[in-house]
């Protein structure tokens, strides 16, 4: 049982990383971004090419692929969603589906649709097996890697909102954009900043993930539902909501196809709805925020 | 307003023009080849219409005076899809023999098109049992399931592997082979504990597998589809099954050619049965592995390709006998064909018109620094045992 | 339609207006005309008729509740997908006939409607949006698990429709499948035409512009909400009982969200709040799809995704007007 809740925790900040992303730029700039797990995907597959193509070690990928899906996301902003934001929300979903669409082709066009596999290195494939009998908790370092990684990225994530100037401005335009662009943050760069930021750790999430989520080309179209769950959920006014959300999403999936697989994702859905309907906002929000 | 009409305008003007190329073409013979090249299976559809294209290629295009047009659509892997593409083809293009199908209920789906148009329909993947009983027009080139889980069950009883768990892919071929599988086990004087069946779309294998670990049977006995083979390799290791002491069997899906080499170490000594590998020690085969790595890339051959490989040679030999006519005649000339395919020797039931062939047990080893299936037993002439009852 | 006789005078210029958008256009009866002669005139594209006809009737129950009502929902598939099971099974295990199959598939997912207009009551556009979807994909588990009904991951085999009205038989040419299919669009258009420009309809779009006003000046809001999620539940069961009669066949991917997205852009792209706009994107996106992937069959995904986002770019409403596409510093 212990092994399963030790799984669903590290599912569960995995999915996290992924969709603080999409949490914070639909909370900023009220965006509905559906292409967001494309920006993962990107992630995952520099990595692949980086380690295949190049033999560069996987941990040296990490940060090379938060750059990549960070500088793709800049120039996306600059260029393709800036002229977007006041549009109705409809068009921005016609949108971000037709640049994922686009996306998922060209990813299948330049690297075939099988499942790309990524070799670790050895020191993170082990399996560490703590207490005996019913308490078995069976960790693999490849898990405990993940988990470890994506709680310091969480305090830093924290600590930048809460104690940097940038923070403040961030939370000031989220807040109310109009009342920070006249107290003079300049609102195009913290948009800019957050939205890169956001897709690099959107990359970032998919390297990691590619050995547990799996990594093809339809990606973003299968996992799409799961950020969108963490982030409805978890509401988009702070980073504790998504990371609540995204541990419950995590830990409900994974016991859920362990105790009773014949339900398995069923289970998820149901309680997304049930807590949907009881609080629309979202579980964790601040009051006062924009909903 | 304007808008409105300006958009009828252009439906109009588009529905003539298409209408126009709507127009069949005589004199030509003409093969309908439905694929999935899109989705989750697109890589059996690439598998398969690289197999197609090179049987073309070296046999040419030309049969019994007659130019060949293979017409190549993806069904995105939706029945209704490839229902309505099949009728279409059928219907307007006038093909003479629907083929491809890469899965079961695709080749279900369109099952009834091919009763009521007479057209015969060849499964080149597809590999459930019931889908030859679908219609009388229904012949296969790929393999059905039981004949290797049956195979499989039977070796493992020899070879001191007496409880499995097993683990499928919740669909018909997945159904297919548990049931299999587990009545020949427990024939053979084994127990099967547990029978997990993972969802199709978007699996998870991990906490499937850790409740395999926690049974503690001797050996899981997997089933999953093409391309989903390296998801459950991962995890195997990752949940440290392999150093529990549980061995991986399956049938030759998990060990997929396709995807076999990218899988690693952990792949080494996977004992699994099918009719077909790439290692295969025949002359027939080698010829074929070279030509396909040739014309695709290095890409290696998978069963997949072979069954369209086999699919299209059948077709071929058919119409060479019915001087290109289609129908009854075709579906005559396919029954009971026997030939030498690069999976060894085969032939079509002339009752059942389904494959018969070998089932080969292998092992993953390394063979020139790449991983391949190499057989080391064989099972003669199997037929379907899921039609034997 | 002529004007109410309980006006004395001849109307005023606002009663006119008001009472000018019932009125059909004098092309609309020669446009649909033109569609009922399609199956005739071109034989060889029945099915793709009668596709496009399941999938504009499908896009105009979104645009009852997605453009007159307000209501962002991306798992419309629920609806669909139970027409097409309830029918299917219907003609399977109880009784071949279409027409009573199609009655019993709108039933069914009109009382889904019911139960499920619960839950859109409260929330913002996020929340309805994951609401919908959520429980669009529970239905698919549950048809997935039920596999001794419906089949699961093979779909539902075996389905033999009779002949609609005991003398048309759905034969291969897909001719009797197209008339019935346009039969059936053309009567719950109409159906939803009186709807929408009825003094309900009219309550409706109050709340699609403004919630707080509408409740404001006392329209019961929650009990609209249901009343048109369940219509447009109703209408979708009838796209879906069409799909399964006419296919003969039922599977998982008729709850997928796929299928709720694909039905999502087809209305956006043909315009929403306009109920042509179902037909006119079902249309375009349709041959569209053909066309593409008749060219590649492989990547066709790519070019309909360019095509998406250039027409977002660009602005839906100038994507008709070529002329427009260059004017800098004009607002459309």
């Amino acid at each position: 049982m212990l092994t399963i809740l030790f799984d669903g925790i590290a599912y569960g900040m995995l999915l996290f990383i992924l969709a603080v992303g999409l949490a914070v730029t639909m909370g900023l700039m009220n965006f509905i971004n559906l292409a967001h797990g494309a920006f993962a995907m990107a992630g995952g597959y520099i990595t692949v090419l980086l380690m295949q193509r190049l033999d560069v070690p996987f941990l040296v990928c990490l940060p090379l692929a938060f750059i990549g899906a960070a500088l793709l996301g800049a120039v996306l902003e600059r260029t393709l969603y800036r002229p977007l934001y006041h549009k109705p929300h409809l068009d921005q979903v016609l949108f971000s589906i037709g640049l994922t669409f686009m996306a998922v082709a060209a990813t299948d066009y330049f690297m075939g649709s099988t499942q790309q596999i990524i070799q670790l290195p050895s020191f993170l494939r082990g399996r560490t097996e703590l207490g005996s009998g019913n308490w078995i908790l069976g960790m693999g370092h490849y898990r405990l890697f993940i988990i470890a990684v994506c709680a310091a990225l969480t305090v830093a994530l924290q600590l930048v909102l809460a104690r940097t100037r940038f923070g403040s401005r961030l939370r000031a335009s989220v807040d109310d954009q109009r009342v920070a662009a006249g107290l003079g943050i300049n609102v195009n760069v913290v948009f800019l900043t957050t939205f890169a930021f956001g897709s690099g750790l959107a990359g970032l999430g998919g390297a990691l993930g590619a050995e547990v989520l799996g990594l093809d080309p339809i990606f973003p179209l299968k996992f799409m539902i799961y950020f969108l769950i963490v982030v409805a959920v978890g509401g988009t006014s702070s980073i504790t909501g998504p990371l609540l959300a995204a541990l419950l999403l995590g830990i409900a999936d994974v016991s859920g196809k362990y105790y009773i697989p014949k339900l398995g994702a069923f289970i998820v859905y149901c309680l997304m709805i049930l807590i949907l309907v009881w609080r629309p906002q979202g579980l964790f929000v601040r009051r006062g925020g924009r909903p | 307003m304007q808008k409105k009409t300006m958009i009828r305008a252009a439906m109009a003007a588009v529905l003539l023009a298409a209408s126009g190329l709507g127009i069949a073409q005589d004199n030509k013979f003409k093969i309908g080849l439905i694929l999935p090249m899109t989705g989750p299976f697109a890589s059996t559809g690439k598998q398969i219409e690289a197999a197609a294209r090179l049987y073309m290629a070296q046999n040419g295009d030309t049969l019994a005076g007659k130019k060949v047009e293979l017409m190549i659509k993806d069904d995105t892997g939706t029945p209704d899809v490839t229902k309505r593409i099949a009728q279409e083809l059928v219907v307007n293009d006038k093909v003479s023999v629907l083929a491809g199908f890469g899965l079961t209920p695709l080749a279900l789906a369109t099952a009834p098109i091919a009763t009521q148009s007479k057209t015969p329909l060849v499964v080149m993947a597809a590999a459930t049992s019931s889908i030859t009983q679908a219609s009388p027009y229904v012949v296969r080139t790929s393999f059905a399931l039981p004949q290797a889980s049956v195979a499989m069950a039977d070796w493992a009883a020899k070879n001191g592997i007496k409880k499995v768990v097993t683990l499928v892919s919740d669909y018909g071929p997945g159904i297919d082979a548990e049931k299999f599988f587990k009545e020949r086990l427990l024939f053979n004087g084994g127990q099967v504990p547990e029978t997990l069946r993972v969802p199709l779309r978007n699996p998870d294998f991990a906490p499937f597998l850790q409740k395999v670990r926690d049974a503690k049977p001797d050996a899981v006995f997997v089933f999953v589809p093409s391309g989903a083979g390296s998801a459950v390799m991962k995890q195997f290791a990752e949940r440290g099954l392999d150093k529990a002491g549980i061995k991986l069997i399956g049938t030759g899906d998990v060990t997929d050619d396709d995807i076999l080499n990218g899988m690693g170490d952990v792949a080494l000594g996977v004992v699994t049965s099918h009719h077909y590998s790439a290692a295969h020690p025949s002359a027939a085969n080698k010829k074929f592995v070279e030509a396909f790595a040739k014309a695709n890339n290095n890409l290696r051959p998978n069963f997949m390709a072979v069954g369209g490989y086999d699919g299209m040679r059948l077709i071929y030999e058919a119409a060479k006998k019915t001087k290109g006519a289609g129908g009854d005649a075709l579906l005559a000339a396919m029954k009971g064909q026997i030939w030498e395919s690069p999976r060894g020797p085969m032939y079509i039931d002339a009752q059942t018109r389904d494959a018969v062939h070998n089932i080969y047990i292998r092992k993953v080893e390394k063979k020139d620094g790449q991983l391949y299936n190499v057989e080391f037993d064989v099972i003669k002439d199997v037929k379907d045992p899921g039609k034997e009852k | 339609m002529k004007s109410e006789s309980r006006f004395q005078q001849s109307p005023s210029p606002a009663q006119q207006s008001l009472l000018s958008s019932r009125r059909w256009r004098p092309w609309e009866p020669l446009l649909w005309l033109a569609a009922f002669a399609l199956p005739l005139l071109l034989p060889a594209h029945a099915f793709i008729v009668n596709e496009i006809a399941i999938v504009a009737l499908f896009a105009i129950s979104l645009d009852m509740v997605l453009g007159y009502t307000g209501i962002v929902s991306l798992g419309h598939a629920a609806f669909f997908g139970m027409g097409a099971y309830t029918a299917a099974l219907f003609a399977k295990h109880v009784m071949p006939d279409p027409i009573v199959g199609l009655a019993v598939g709108i039933a069914a997912a009109t009382v889904l409607g019911a139960i499920f207009s619960l839950t859109i009551q409260r929330g913002s556009d996020l929340t309805r949006l994951m609401v919908t979807l959520g429980a669009a994909l529970i239905l698919l588990e549950l048809a997935n698990k039920l596999d001794w009904l419906t089949g699961g991951a093979d779909g539902l085999q075996g389905v033999v429709m009779g002949p609609l009205l005991g003398r048309f038989e759905f034969d291969l040419s897909g001719r009797t499948a197209a008339w019935y299919s346009l039969t059936l669009l053309l009567v719950l258009f109409f159906l939803a035409r009186r709807l929408v420009n009825s003094p309900l309809g009219a309550t409706l779009k109050a709340i699609r512009d403004n919630r707080l006003r509408a409740m404001a000046i006392g329209i019961p809001v929650g009990s609209r909400l249901s009343v048109s999620y369940t219509v447009a539940a109703a209408m979708a069961g009838a796209a879906g009982a069409l799909q399964a009669q006419t296919t003969g066949f039922a599977s998982l991917d008729v709850f997928e969200f796929q299928r709720s997205a694909d039905v999502m852009l087809i209305l956006v792209v043909g315009g929403t709040g306009w109920l042509y706009g179902g037909v006119a994107g079902a249309i375009v996106f349709k041959l569209m799809q053909d066309f593409l992937s008749a060219i590649t069959p492989q990547y066709w995904t790519f070019w309909l995704g360019l095509f998406l986002v250039v027409l977002v770019l660009v602005g839906r409403e100038r994507l008709i007007r070529p002329w427009t596409w260059f004017a800098n510093g004009r607002k459309t």
